[in-house]
């Protein structure tokens, strides 16, 4: 069975979800390899790659891979596909793993395919465009396929792999090393999952009114163990921070579940969030087109409800 | 410092945007094109960097003979010059063939900085920018929050979803913007009129060096085998917080639905 590649997430040597996530998706198109870049593979990322059913863990690990962006796993890659002629890449579909992916797909003279949220065993990928209102199907016809996934478009399973690590010796290019990352600033933010992986979002735009309003928005993510968004507006205002915005210019997210209060429902909103499993919506305006979209819906001040929401949350999980 | 700025029209944000029922690329045709909304700011951000380091900026489009609508729109906010890739072979050119022909268009030109929109909002890949960087063989500083030029060394605050990275490289360089960089001007009726007389340079797919194998809807490198355009949501249950329990009844169905 032929090899597919699985570009491993990390973050300071934690596995993110969306790994896991990939690995099972590999699982039904071939044999998953892991492919890890930079430093820190300890044995508990290992396992955890393994458990999800990584065959084999190709490891590039040099200092100067993680001293610079993108160019240098788009080299460990295109040098894996060149040796391995894997059936297919998969590849996170952040801001990071499309540029990876698009370098890739130009190195290796293969198809890309961006933000897919299926992909089925002739590689056939399922995207869901236009703010989610048209689904398209498309194939990578040159090369090998190289296909990003949405985080959360698929469940992941364990299944355990043997996890057999192959140490991949990789001479970066100079024109792979000509971006320098010299310092990395993590923002404050609790200890909320990260918006793109989160499956539970919970959402403030307009009607949230102030920065102090988000409080409330907090509170709720908090009961839930949720993500907090925000929409344009929010985040224009200068209510809540420009990186948690979903929309057209923001973030794409696409979990189990989306709870939106005071968002109207702009088209650049919805462009975000659209393809979220089940969507709660709390507005004060009866009219608002964000009401299209919801599962459940409640007209009413969110000053109110939200914060009871919260409390029966709470004494119902407590 | 020669600075370019590429740019794309693309359908009106408020238009209900389609698929070709012949050959499933994007109806053009039947929505007004504006220039790319993050592409205002790119082009924002390069008028500031030449402002500051006595430059000139050109703005290069690729696209049909309407695209240069977008052009004039930029230059009529204060760009020196502009560039338009028109032909008809290059309909359907996915993102790779788009990457190959801005290049070439690029490539010789002595470029400093190349910036671009880090999004369109109407394919959404966000890739272009990092394979032109790939292509040309020069620094790629994308999804920036922040620029910085000093002489010949541009720093970016490259936006991340834990904060940002500080990435640093030598010029030439590959930029693309995100929108928390700045507020773009609009064009002033001086500024307008004065587009007018600036120059544009038509150029097709030969004039550029591109080999026509590389470009359009036969080479490219993936294909859309069908689409389907969503029926619309089924109407989900809509309550009236008349009782002041909206949020108990939520939590309800959060409940039925098994979130809690």
């Amino acid at each position: 069975m032929a090899e597919v590649l699985v570009l491993v997430e990390q973050l300071d040597g934690s596995v993110k979800k969306v790994t896991s996530e990939l690995l099972t998706l590999a699982r039904s198109l071939g044999e998953p390899a892991a492919v890890w870049v930079g430093g820190g593979l300890d044995d508990a990322a290992a396992a955890s790659l393994a458990e999800f059913g990584a065959a084999t863990i190709y490891v590039a690990d040099s200092a100067d891979l993680s001293e610079f962006a993108v160019a240098p796993k788009a080299e460990v890659l295109a040098q894996l596909v060149a040796e391995k002629s894997p059936a297919a890449v998969l590849i996170a579909s952040n801001a990071e793993g499309k540029e990876v992916a698009g370098r890739l797909a130009v190195k290796a003279n293969s198809g890309v395919i961006t933000d897919a949220v299926a992909v089925d065993s002739g590689f056939v990928a399922t995207q869901s465009v236009f703010g989610g209102s048209t689904v398209v199907h498309s194939k990578v016809t040159k090369g090998t396929p190289i296909i990003t996934v949405r985080p959360n478009s698929v469940a992941p399973e364990a299944a355990a792999g043997a996890g057999t690590k192959v140490a991949v010796s990789v001479a970066l290019t100079d024109s792979a090393k000509k971006a320098k990352v010299t310092g990395r600033t993590v923002a404050a933010k609790g200890g909320r999952p990260e918006l793109a992986e989160a499956a539970i979002v919970v959402s403030g735009g307009r009607g949230v009114g102030a920065a102090e309003g988000f409080g409330v928005i907090e509170s709720l993510a908090d009961s839930l163990g949720a993500a907090v968004g925000a929409s344009r507006a929010a985040t224009d205002a200068g209510w809540y921070p420009h990186q948690y915005q979903v929309g057209q210019t923001g973030k794409t997210v696409s979990p189990q579940l989306y709870i939106a209060n005071g968002i109207s429902g702009a088209i650049q909103h919805r462009a975000g969030m659209q393809t979220s499993k089940t969507i709660v919506v709390v507005n004060k305006d009866a009219e608002a087109p964000m009401f299209e979209l919801a599962d459940y819906g409640v007209v009413g001040d969110l000053f109110a409800v939200v914060p009871q929401l919260t409390e029966e949350i709470k004494k119902r999980t407590s | 410092m020669k600075i370019a700025v590429c740019v794309k029209q693309v359908p009106d944000t408020w238009a209900e945007k389609k698929l070709r029922s012949d050959d499933s690329t994007l109806d053009r045709e039947s929505a007004d094109g504006v220039m790319n909304e993050l592409d205002e700011y790119a082009v924002e951000e390069a008028l500031q960097i030449a402002e500051a380091n006595s430059g000139e900026v050109t703005i290069v489009t690729m696209g049909p003979d309407r695209a240069a609508e977008t052009v004039r729109k930029a230059l009529s906010m204060g760009a020196d010059a502009g560039i338009h890739l028109v032909d008809d072979s290059l309909h359907g050119s996915d993102a790779i063939a788009t990457s190959y022909a801005l290049a070439k268009v690029l490539e010789g030109r002595g470029f400093d900085l190349i910036i671009f929109g880090s999004e369109s909002t109407d394919a959404r890949m966000s890739v272009v920018p990092a394979m032109v960087a790939e292509r040309l063989g020069v620094a790629q500083l994308t999804f920036a929050q922040k620029v910085n030029v000093a002489g010949s060394t541009v720093t970016i605050e490259r936006a991340t979803d834990y904060g940002y990275d500080t990435v640093e490289a030598s010029t030439p360089a590959v930029i693309s913007v995100v929108e928390k960089i700045n507020e773009p001007r609009y064009p002033s009726f001086k500024g307008i009129m004065a587009a007018k007389k600036k120059p544009v340079e038509s150029l097709g797919a030969g004039d550029a060096g591109i080999d026509g194998g590389q470009i359009g809807l036969s080479a490219a490198w993936s294909g859309v085998n069908d689409f389907a355009v969503r029926p619309p949501k089924a109407a989900g249950t809509v309550v009236t917080d008349e009782a002041g329990d909206g949020g108990i009844k939520i939590a309800e169905f959060l409940s039925a639905q098994k979130f809690i």
